[in-house]
């Protein structure tokens, strides 16, 4: 066989492979049809799509509050992240000021999803790499951040929790005394799992200097999120250009993780570090969180409280009205983007004055890391693909929406 | 607030001194710089946006159509860049028709690739000089735009497996009812901001 090789000429040596879309690495339905040169990768060509559900047309036919679920299933390890983006770009531009405790209740939950997330990335990056136990260790705790997501939106992936003005309903305190609890317990569990993979020779030799990202592939690809963070740079929309409460948090609780050579291990310590740190950041909401409303009380775009409608007839026609004919969103366009786990997250929004958004384009972090993949993994060995795709963090929710 | 509109302002302005051919007009709203520019300079700018020590718009975060039949150009092609070192935002806008191609950006972001693509597959909107004009989300051998105004929420076909020929077929949508497009906007004011007869409450409040 192997002589048989030799004899080859040189150029008989490459070889176009199809990667997925049913590949157990391939992240759900990734297909790339990859250039081989021998075991060294030439080109990638990514096919996407498989997952299109038209969620931007679909939009355009709902009102904003029947819109809103479908954020929870575009980047669905961490639904409530989206629906924050979406919630931000109707108050931006009806007006609408989120009372304090509704913020800090969304900045919690933000960060939960981020925990979220991550875990669920780390967990199939190193299942992609060989390791078989962690993902059953990060899938656990996720089980018990899914019983929180349930305990407050009464369900456990398709929250649709956040409503542009606020929450929808508020958090009983057992719920919130015991997400403390979790948050003090999960750093040892972290800990645990890390001392399975951060020093592992095998999980090193597959990850140290592979998938180097610079600065410059940073801008010319549009990257966020953690690629950016893992390469040096700080950046965070928390920080830079802050929403919510996250401008009041100091930053002793939460400061800008930033990772050092930009390879696929710095990418994977600065999301080890950024559970960490949301888990503090989760504390501290828990601890300096106010008492009040968690809606805008008497705006149009929050339905009026059951007591309420018992009494008042304008409160029962406006929740007939805020349910059957929706809000009205004042003409004009507007960019809000989030910081969600794997990066920055946008909602372009046109309305036109209606009750339903004239154009709705979603901005997904996935979908400009998968697209530096040809650029990222040329003269990579294949087996580094794998790797690769897996530390970028890809949902395919939201990259073929 | 104020005090972020009036720079963006300054930024505007800045931009339409710079580049007088490429910029119609900018406008700041809700915290938002917007700048409209033509079609033919879209490249230069763009450029400039990217190098100028006052933009520094170094990141493309998205390219976007966005379609309204009943202009005489229909589409509208939105771009979003954000500046890391000068932590600001930009939009900037043209405007297209069916056949019209617009220059493309690739050259200048190489992120722009799958957008652009991706503005092409939903909207028809085509890119000259971009190196891979395929289409990007919907199925192999779709045909129409599907983000168009004029495309149909149900689209024209549907797909299934047929067991007696074992393959999958493609065949015209048909609805077991209508597709129900409800018009919940009711005849009377409408959901406003304001309950009738709010004004009167406020400037007796003012009064007193």
């Amino acid at each position: 066989m192997a002589d048989d090789m030799k004899s080859l000429p040189e150029e008989d040596r490459t070889f176009t492979l199809n990667f997925g879309p049913q590949h157990p690495a391939a992240h759900g339905v990734l297909r790339m049809v990859m250039d081989l040169d021998g075991e060294l990768v030439d080109r990638i060509d990514c096919h996407i799509g498989l997952l299109h559900r038209g969620t931007e047309k679909l939009l355009e036919y709902k009102t904003y509050l029947q819109g809103l679920p479908y954020f929870d299933r575009l980047h669905y390890s961490a639904p409530m992240n989206q629906e924050h983006a979406w919630c931000l770009a109707i108050e931006k531009l009806v007006g609408v000021e989120v009372p304090r405790r509704g913020s800090f209740i969304r900045v919690l939950y933000s960060e939960l999803g981020r925990i979220l997330e991550h875990l669920l990335n780390i967990g199939t990056f190193i299942l992609d790499v060989g390791a078989l136990t962690p993902i059953t260790w990060a899938f656990e705790e996720r089980e018990k951040l899914m019983g929180f997501y349930e305990r407050a939106s009464g369900s456990r992936l398709h929250a649709a929790y956040f409503r542009p003005g606020g929450v929808h309903q508020d958090l009983p305190q057992d719920l919130i005394d015991d997400i403390m609890t979790w948050c003090e317990e999960f750093p040892a569990i972290l800990n645990t799992l890390e001392s399975l993979i951060t020093e592992n020779r095998i999980f090193k030799q597959r990850n140290v200097d592979i998938g180097v990202v610079d600065e410059k592939t940073i801008m010319q690809y549009g990257f966020t999120g953690p690629m950016v963070r893992g390469s040096g740079l700080a950046w965070d929309l928390r920080r830079s250009q802050p929403y919510e409460i996250y401008s009041e948090i100091p930053s002793s609780v939460f400061p800008v993780i930033i990772g050092k050579n930009g390879d696929n291990y710095d990418r994977y310590v600065v999301r080890m570090e950024e559970m960490l740190v949301s888990c503090d950041i989760m504390k501290w909401c828990i601890e300096n969180m106010p008492k009040g409303p968690v809606l805008a009380e008497g705006t149009k775009v929050s339905p009026p409280r059951r007591a309420e409608m018992k009494n008042s007839m304008e409160a029962l026609i406006h929740h007939f009205k805020l349910y059957t004919e929706g809000f009205h969103v004042p003409e004009g366009e507007v960019y809000a983007a989030v910081e969600a786990p794997a990066g920055e997250f946008g909602v372009y929004l046109v309305s036109d004055g209606s009750n339903r958004p004239y154009r709705v384009k979603l901005r997904a972090p996935s979908f400009a890391h998968l697209q530096a993949m040809d650029h990222m993994c040329k003269g990579h060995q294949l087996a580094d693909t794998s790797a690769i795709l897996g530390s970028l963090d890809i949902v395919f929710g939201e990259v073929d929406r | 607030m104020t005090q972020q509109s009036e720079a963006l302002t300054e930024l505007g302005e800045h931009i339409a001194d710079k580049m007088p051919d490429a910029v119609r007009k900018f406008e700041v709203r809700v915290g938002e710089l917007t700048v409209w520019a033509e079609r033919d300079q879209i490249v230069t700018l763009v450029d400039f946006l990217k190098r100028d020590q006052m933009c520094m718009f170094e990141m493309m975060i998205d390219v976007c159509g966005v379609d309204y039949p009943e202009r005489s150009r229909r589409f509208e092609v939105v771009y979003h860049f954000l500046s890391l070192r000068l932590n600001q935002r930009i939009r900037v806008k043209i405007s297209t028709d069916e056949d019209t191609p617009v220059p493309s950006i690739v050259d200048l972001h190489r992120g722009a690739d799958w957008f652009e693509r991706e503005a092409f597959d939903m909207y028809g909107i085509v890119f000259s000089g971009h190196p891979d004009m395929r289409r990007i989300l919907t199925d192999y051998g779709f045909e129409g735009h599907p983000l168009r105004k004029d495309f149909p929420l149900t689209g024209f076909t549907e797909v299934r497996y047929d067991n007696l020929e074992k393959r999958i077929v493609h065949e015209p949508v048909e609805l077991a009812q209508e597709y129900r497009n409800f018009d919940f906007l009711s005849p009377w004011e409408g959901m406003t901001a304001q309950i009738p007869g709010d004004e009167k409450a406020t400037t007796e409040e003012e009064g007193a």
